[in-house]
């Protein structure tokens, strides 16, 4: 057990023995150590299955909108950048502040398994990360990989070592400094033709089974019905009959979180065919920052999001979409 | 200015404009009214102010068979409802600038601010933008197959 | 047996698909699935999973079942062509062949699914054993063997060759057409890849889960479980476990109306994780993902056997336990029911 995990459990467990809180929501111990699931803990004695380790990067905060529609207190362990979507949840009144405890956990950034397997490692048993390598053992043999190699794609872009929200912080060992040059992908497309970027998206859409994780994980997506589910809306669709309608679900979901994204990353994290989802979200990032001003949905509670807020001196939209005019 | 429906035996594409009822679709009602000519292959759909027009409206018009979409509202400043088509100016932003990341002509949508006194500008409108997707020629980008099969060649 | 150097595999595929049309994994903007082989298509045999099951090719994610069109006052209803041109179906593994299996009971049982059952007709099915199978593979625990898989034909793969051995008239029928390519040989070769294969499965950390419980046990037990509640708090009720799956096959049947008045009804896969998958006129009988969450198991482990002979509608194939977003699956339920018992 490293220190940090060992401190987190300490206070859960203070937390829930003295009744501060009467539910904890963390991660649960898999099979391996690369297979943690989120899961809620109600007393101290099931703390013992609690992890906090290297592949824990699943964002809790979304888990609370239902949790809070029961009563009672609920603490939430979240690393730095999930404490944006927490943030962006309160605002939107999905959750109660009052009823959560904030407490923030240090990261180092988390590591990917199906990234470490993509190196060719199969039958992995065991993974262990310390100073930039990533120890890996596994039926066929062991093998040390670079870190940053299998990091989460969501973590090289790292939004840094702000907690924008906690009530408390655990972090024992400082967390870096990152760079963060998020729009390089985005920039990249735009400079492909139109022929070469419809090539570019068709293929990776056209991968897409609708399984709706790159939804239903979103912290961002909290409708109560999704117009893709509701028969009435004459859009809902279970399956791709045709490839226009990922195109059409995954432009609605990326307008529909367009202002609201704070670009956490889960979506590319559990799309099965690892579409890279975040590049469809950047886009509108970067195109707000550029119309609109610099936005980092989820840095406040309170406040307007650019989609629901106008200047009249807003960019028309024949220019804007030229790419020729940048916020004064 | 010809109209692109003239020419026989060649691609005629479906443009579809959403115009706002208090500025926009009185424009079109003006220029109907003044012998203005736009070309009948635009179908207007009267929304009650451009702000009304959901992103999915655009994309169904798409998947239908629309080879064009325009939005058509009062100028800023001027809306019935004071604000709504500033609103439909970032969202229209974003979003054809969207359609385009993802390789869609940008031409294929446009937005024109026409009041109700503009009939001439909505008739000249119409007439450049009917041009322009006549130019880009069928959209395939955008567009179900399953209508395609049954569509209109 | 015959064996075909590796770099004469194009060839072999060209030479399959020039006659009939030829389905295997090939590589898609980074994943592996099945596809439609065309000359220059980058084949994926060397990955062990693919992101969706060969059943796809039975059982498309989503297929046309018949369209009506309506002119004046007639109305034409126009059904598809129900003969599909015979294929070759390439590469699959143990796991998946077994998984037409428990398809075919759901599929070919009275009445018959003719749209499945045409399709699966057609298919000449050359299978490929595992050599490198991993952590999340438990085929073993469903009495399947990864070396030897079953088939019309079973190829094994080394560095060096492809391994060819024909099981059935079909089978040795797709062998003619491409003998020429061949040589004889590789008993040896394929018997030992075999030995040291079943020796890591032997090893796998999931290849001795034992699922007795839910033999033993009658519905209501295992249906009343506590922990059913705690397993499935995690659950996004996202689809991904089920489209997955080489086993699961439910479907949903909808319209789609295009602007020319024509009406295409179509089945799709459908997902018991989803809120709506048991809505009905009446209402919804399963309100809550604890209850969505036991169904999908319940029909694995429970249901499918009791009707079935007592056949799991699970291979095994550890596809779920690689993909679910949130890292719960079949494992942990079957460890966390199994493991002790209820008192």
């Amino acid at each position: 057990m490293n220190k940090t995990e060992e401190q987190i459990v300490k206070r859960a467990a203070e937390l829930l023995d003295n009744k501060e809180v009467d539910k904890v929501i963390g991660w649960k111990k898999g099979e391996f150590c690369f297979d943690p699931s989120p899961a809620a803990f109600t007393s101290s004695d099931e703390l013992k299955d609690f992890v906090y380790n290297d592949f824990c990067g699943a964002n809790l905060s979304k888990y609370l909108v239902n949790e809070c529609k029961s009563g009672g207190k609920i603490a939430v362990f979240l690393k730095p950048c999930d404490t944006y979507s927490f943030n962006e949840l309160v605002k939107e009144h999905r959750v109660n502040k009052e009823k959560v405890k904030v407490i923030g956990v240090e990261c180092h950034g988390k590591l990917d398994i199906e990234k470490i397997k993509s190196k060719g490692i199969a039958a992995v048993t065991g993974a262990e990360e310390s100073g930039g390598k990533v120890a890996v053992t596994s039926l066929y043999g062991n093998a040390e990989l670079d870190k940053n190699e299998v990091l989460l794609d969501k973590c090289l872009t790292c939004k840094g070592k702000k907690f924008a929200v906690a009530d408390e912080i655990i972090v024992l060992n400082e967390m870096e400094e990152t760079k963060n040059d998020r729009f390089s992908g985005v920039e990249a497309l735009e400079k492909m033709s139109e022929e070469e970027r419809f090539a570019f998206w068709k293929a990776e859409l056209s991968k897409c089974i609708r399984c709706n994780a790159c939804r239903n994980v979103c912290p961002a997506c909290t409708c109560n019905k999704c117009v893709f589910d509701n028969n009435a809306s004459g859009v809902a669709t279970k399956a791709p009959a045709d490839t226009f309608e990922e195109q059409m679900f995954h432009i609605i979901r990326a307008f529909h979180v367009a202002g609201r994204c704070t670009d956490c990353g889960e979506c590319s994290r559990v799309c099965p065919q690892h579409i890279p989802l975040h590049l469809l979200n950047r886009k509108f990032i970067k195109d707000i920052n550029r119309l609109y001003g610099e936005f980092q949905a989820g840095e406040t509670d309170e406040g307007k999001n650019p989609l629901i807020e106008y200047r009249e001196s807003d960019a028309e939209p024949s220019s804007a979409v030229n790419g020729e005019v940048r916020h004064a | 200015m010809q109209s692109v429906t003239e020419t026989k035996n060649e691609f005629v594409p479906t443009i579809v404009a959403f115009c706002c009822n208090w500025c926009s679709y009185a424009g079109a009602d003006l220029a109907g009214s003044s012998r203005l000519s736009y070309p009948a292959n635009v179908k207007i759909i009267r929304v009650p102010c451009s702000c009304r027009v959901n992103p999915m409206f655009v994309l169904k018009a798409f998947q239908q068979g629309a080879d064009g979409v325009i939005l058509c509202g009062c100028h800023p400043g001027d809306c019935h409802y004071v604000t709504g088509n500033y609103y439909t100016r970032r969202r229209m932003s974003l979003l054809f600038g969207f359609l385009n990341y993802l390789g869609i002509e940008k031409d294929r949508t446009r937005v024109e601010w026409v009041s109700a006194a503009e009939g001439a500008k909505f008739s000249a409108v119409m007439n450049d933008f009917a041009k322009r997707i006549n130019e880009l020629g069928e959209n395939k980008r955008l567009k179900d197959l399953r209508v395609k099969e049954n569509g209109h060649e | 047996m015959l064996k075909f150097k590796i770099d004469k595999l194009n060839e072999l595929f060209d030479t399959i698909s020039a006659e009939t049309p030829l389905a295997m994994p090939l590589e898609k903007a980074g994943e592996a699935d099945y596809g439609r082989y065309e000359k220059g298509a980058k084949p994926a045999l060397g990955v062990l999973k693919t992101v969706k099951s060969p059943k796809d090719l039975f059982f498309p994610q989503s297929e046309t079942l018949m369209k009506f069109k309506t002119e004046g006052k007639n109305l034409a209803v126009e059904a598809p062509d129900e003969n599909v041109t015979p294929f070759v179906l390439f590469g699959v593994k143990a796991c998946d062949y077994k998984a037409f299996e428990v398809l075919d009971r759901v599929f070919l049982a009275d009445p018959v699914d003719t749209y499945y059952q045409s399709k699966r007709n057609a298919a000449t099915i050359v299978t490929l054993a595992c050599s490198k199978p991993e952590e999340s593979c438990f085929c073993k625990v469903f009495g399947i063997d990864a070396a030897a898989p079953l088939g019309d034909v079973t190829t094994w793969m080394d560095e060096t060759y492809l391994y060819w051995q024909a099981n059935t008239n079909k089978g040795e029928s797709l062998t003619e057409k491409v003998r020429a390519l061949a040589e004889e040989g590789g008993e040896d070769a394929v018997a030992k890849q075999q030995k040291a294969t079943r020796e890591i499965i032997d090893k796998l950390p999931f290849s001795h889960l034992d699922l007795s419980y839910f033999k033993e046990n009658g519905t209501k037990e295992i249906f009343d479980r506590p922990e059913w509640k705690e397993l499935s708090e995690a659950c996004l009720a996202c689809g991904t476990c089920t489209f997955v799956c080489p086993t699961c096959q439910c479907f949903d049947i909808r319209e789609f109306r295009s602007a020319k008045n024509e009406v295409i009804r179509y089945r799709c896969w459908d997902s018991c994780m989803y809120s709506d998958f048991t809505q009905m006129a009446g209402g919804n009988n399963r309100t809550t993902q604890m209850q969505r969450y036991r169904q999908r198991f319940m029909h694995k482990l429970v249901y499918y056997p009791e009707n079935n002979g007592g056949l799991f509608s699970c291979v095994g194939c550890g596809r779920c336990v690689n993909k679910c977003p949130q890292k719960l699956n079949i494992v942990k339920v079957a460890k966390a029911l199994g493991g002790k018992k209820h008192d």
